[in-house]
């Protein structure tokens, strides 16, 4: 069976980054027009009112009276002027259409209405553009009144330096925000996507057989996603729990009729003694007896799935485990006069284990060696502890391997290429694998020199 | 033909010549086909020539031209177009600042030059090359044994108790004649009011009004004079002293202290030429010069800190003021009420 390769949008990470990105540099932008704004405006309305006071420092000392206008320029007026920045400053007093005295050129407003604020308005004069408060105030004089226009004009250069200047520190501000909010996003992103990662290892990190809920911890986003995906794995699960109990019980079911039609035939054959009817009750009796081993296999076969999910371990010594499993079949072994050996265990290895399981799969590795054994011959059984592990080697005389790989043979319902003439169902050794793996250790299978096969199932130790 | 051609270059020389009122004239010759280098100043050759001749072994092929005018003449020169100068140095700040405040003066950013403090540059036109004292010069034996005074009160208590013996002795500048004169009157009137007692004071005893510091000196030296008061500290470094008969007093209340600025006119023909001479100026080599062979101290600031008296008048509009037409009509009728009584 092949996977679909589930199909890839654009990325979370990349798309969050994006956007933020997006939402930092408008953000940026406005940061800098507005910073570029306020203190341009602020630099204007700081000199105009410098430029204001002057101007209205200077109407404060016209003078009327019998002898004319007069006019007394204060020095500190046109002094602070020059305290901001090294601005040129133009300055003209018109009293009644004649100029009294300054710059005669200087333009005047449009249009404006006698007060006591100036007001203030650009125009350009000897090349520069410059900034002048005018103001205009009602005199008596020798003759009668007059209205006397105070005008006092500066160029912005210093503006414009202060505006380019902050212009300048906008535009870092501006850059420097852009990449606080950079590494801000990164940050966030990686804040943001990590309990998806972090959930989408712990999924990937499972066993192949671990069908358990999923209980790590998500936000509430993904709540429905893990709910969906458990639902699905208790859906898996209670179809594989139906599936075993289905062949336990048909197993089982077989199992009862068969051993009936078993001991009908066995009489059968006593009773009879037409050789071809006892040739083909002993091809019963021999069918029956595969047939009934092939469902206890199955039996063994769905109790080991079943139980490798859940395992029950509890410390064991392996030495007396496997002395037990040797005791069991014995008769079945001296039925073929095949005599099994174990070497003295010199240190009895403890493991931590699930013993029905484990008593499965000795037993198992026992039958295989004593099933493909000829007659009288020898099986050696031996459990050493090498390299942290507990090794049991269970070696017969049989046909061995004959090429075919361990991977092959522990496939479930795979037998041999040279078994035909032996009862066997193909689940034995699969059964021993997959006890091994469920207890982290692993079964190989080689020949045997001067004939046979070695099994060897390996367990690490407590 | 040509004869009549030589005739009008001859009177339009002739009438330009006549229109700025030259006091002297000195030509160095550079080397044949170069450049020259046109300065109009109100410092005397003498004082400047030390300073002319280095900057020329820098610049050999240059041809320099130093004409020495009144600071009126200065001005007039630049606003009136009467003559092409490629730099203008004048003590009379304000008419420096006016100048360039009207325009009438071309940027130049300083290459190497050590910057100046800011009150001794306005933006980069005008540019102070010496800051001087304005002095009291006195002679020692006419004074016949009395305090010295060290403050203007000091000296309006001496004139008033000893009427005879100053009447006809006392000079000072005449500010309507004088640029530099002008200013510091006006700047002294402005820092203080003892500046009219002064002059009601002075008055009273017929002084004797100069427009230059040099003639108060040499009338002091010949004993025409006994007291001489705003002469320009450089010039009255050079005549006192042990061994001479004059004295000079900074005065403790405050004492002016003026900044010769150098600028370059807008209508200067070769004004790269003159950035490089007032690079020259500023740069360490030229204040060096400047205060040791020209004999006028270089702007510094530690000076100016260590001896809180000295009162620098700043590079700023405020100068503007007094050369209103209006202020100085007022301000000369005021003076003159005061100098001249009846």
């Amino acid at each position: 069976m092949t996977l679909a390769r589930p199909r890839r949008a654009r990325s979370l990470r990349q798309r969050l980054l994006v956007q933020l990105l997006a939402i930092a540099a408008l953000l940026s932008a406005v940061l800098y027009m507005t910073v570029r704004t306020v203190a341009g405006q602020a630099a204007e309305a700081t000199q105009d009112g410098v430029l204001g006071s002057a101007t209205v420092i200077i109407a404060e000392q016209l003078r009327g009276g019998p002898d004319g206008l007069r006019i007394d320029l204060p020095y500190e007026a046109f002094s602070v002027l020059g305290s901001i920045s090294e601005d040129r400053v133009f300055y003209r007093i018109v009293a009644g259409g004649q100029t009294l005295t300054g710059y005669d050129d200087l333009p005047l407003p449009d249009d404006i209405t006698p007060g006591v604020r100036p007001e203030f308005y650009t125009v350009g004069y000897r090349e520069s553009e410059v900034r002048v408060a005018a103001m205009i105030r009602q005199m008596v004089a020798s003759d009668g009144v007059m209205a006397v226009t105070v005008l006092v004009a500066q160029t912005r250069l210093g503006q414009e330096a202060i505006a380019a200047r902050i212009a300048n520190r906008a535009a870092a501000l501006g850059v420097g925000f852009f990449a606080l909010a950079l590494l801000l996003s990164l940050v966030a992103a990686g804040s943001v996507l990590s309990p998806i990662e972090r959930l989408a290892e712990a999924v990937a990190r499972r066993g192949p057989h671990d069908l358990r809920a999923v209980d790590h911890p998500a936000p509430r986003e993904l709540l429905p996603l893990i709910g969906a995906l458990n639902g699905f794995i208790a859906r898996l699960r209670a179809a594989l729990v139906r599936t075993e109990t289905f062949i336990t019980e048909a197993a089982h079911h077989i199992r009862t009729p068969l051993a009936t039609v078993r001991t009908h035939a066995e009489i059968a054959l006593r009773q009879s003694e037409d050789p071809e009817v006892r040739n083909s009750l002993r091809g019963v009796i021999r069918a029956v007896e595969e047939s009934s081993r092939s469902a206890s296999q199955l039996l063994d076969h769905a109790v080991v799935v079943y139980r490798s999910d859940r395992l029950t371990v509890e410390p064991l010594d392996l030495a007396v485990l496997v002395t037990g499993v040797l005791r069991s079949v014995a008769p079945v072994a001296s039925l073929k006069d095949v005599s099994i050996q174990m070497a003295p265990v010199a240190a009895p290895p403890t493991i931590m284990g699930d013993r029905p399981l484990l008593e499965n799969a000795v037993r198992n590795l026992i039958d295989n060696a004593i099933k493909y054994s000829p007659e009288e011959s020898e099986i050696d059984v031996s459990l050493t502890v090498e390299r942290g592990e507990a090794v049991l080697r269970v070696m017969d005389r049989g046909r061995g391997l004959s090429g075919q790989t361990a991977a092959k043979l522990t496939q479930r319902f795979s037998r041999g290429s040279n078994v035909d003439d032996v009862v066997g169902s193909g689940l034995g050794l699969t059964i021993v694998d997959e006890v091994a793996k469920a207890h982290d250790g692993r079964l190989s299978l080689e020949d045997r020199e001067g004939g046979g096969a070695c099994a060897t199932l390996s367990l690490p130790l407590l | 033909m040509r004869n009549a051609v030589v005739a009008v270059a001859l009177m339009v020389w002739a009438s330009m010549a006549t229109a700025l009122e030259i006091e002297e004239e000195a030509i160095l010759p550079g080397q044949p086909g170069g450049e020259t280098l046109a300065i109009l100043s109100t410092t005397d050759t003498a004082y400047f020539r030390p300073v002319l001749e280095a900057f020329q072994r820098a610049n050999p092929e240059l041809t320099i031209r130093y004409v020495v005018a009144g600071s009126q003449d200065v001005y007039a020169a630049v606003t009136e177009r009467k003559m092409a100068f490629d730099v203008a140095i004048s003590s009379a700040m304000d008419l420096q600042m006016k100048l360039a405040n009207d325009g009438l003066a071309l940027p130049h950013e300083p290459g190497a030059a050590l910057p100046l403090p800011d009150w001794a540059q306005w933006q980069d036109r005008v540019f102070s090359i010496a800051q001087e004292p304005v002095v009291l010069v006195l002679s020692r034996p006419a004074l016949d044994g009395l305090r010295l005074p060290q403050t203007r009160r000091d000296l309006v208590d001496l004139l008033r108790d000893h009427p005879d013996r100053f009447q006809g002795r006392v000079g000072t500048y005449d500010p309507r004649q004088s640029g530099a004169g002008y200013l510091f009157a006006t700047q002294e009137a402005r820092q203080s009011d003892s500046f009219w007692r002064l002059a009601e004071v002075m008055g009273a005893v017929d002084p004797l009004l100069y427009s230059s510091s040099v003639d108060m000196l040499d009338d002091l030296e010949s004993g025409r004079l006994t007291i001489a008061h705003n002469v320009l500290g450089s010039y009255a470094a050079d005549r006192v002293g042990d061994d001479s008969d004059l004295v000079a007093v900074e005065y403790q209340d405050f004492t002016l202290t003026l900044l010769r600025t150098a600028l370059i006119p807008d209508n200067a023909p070769n004004p790269e030429a003159a950035g490089v001479f007032i690079d020259f100026l500023l740069s360490a080599e030229g204040r060096r010069l400047i205060g040791a062979e020209a004999g006028l101290p270089p702007v510094n600031e530690a000076a100016l800190m260590q001896n809180p008296h000295l009162r620098p008048i700043r590079l700023d509009p405020g100068l503007l003021v007094y050369l209103d037409k209006m202020k100085r009509r007022a301000f000369l009728e005021e003076w003159s009420a005061a100098m001249f009584q009846p």
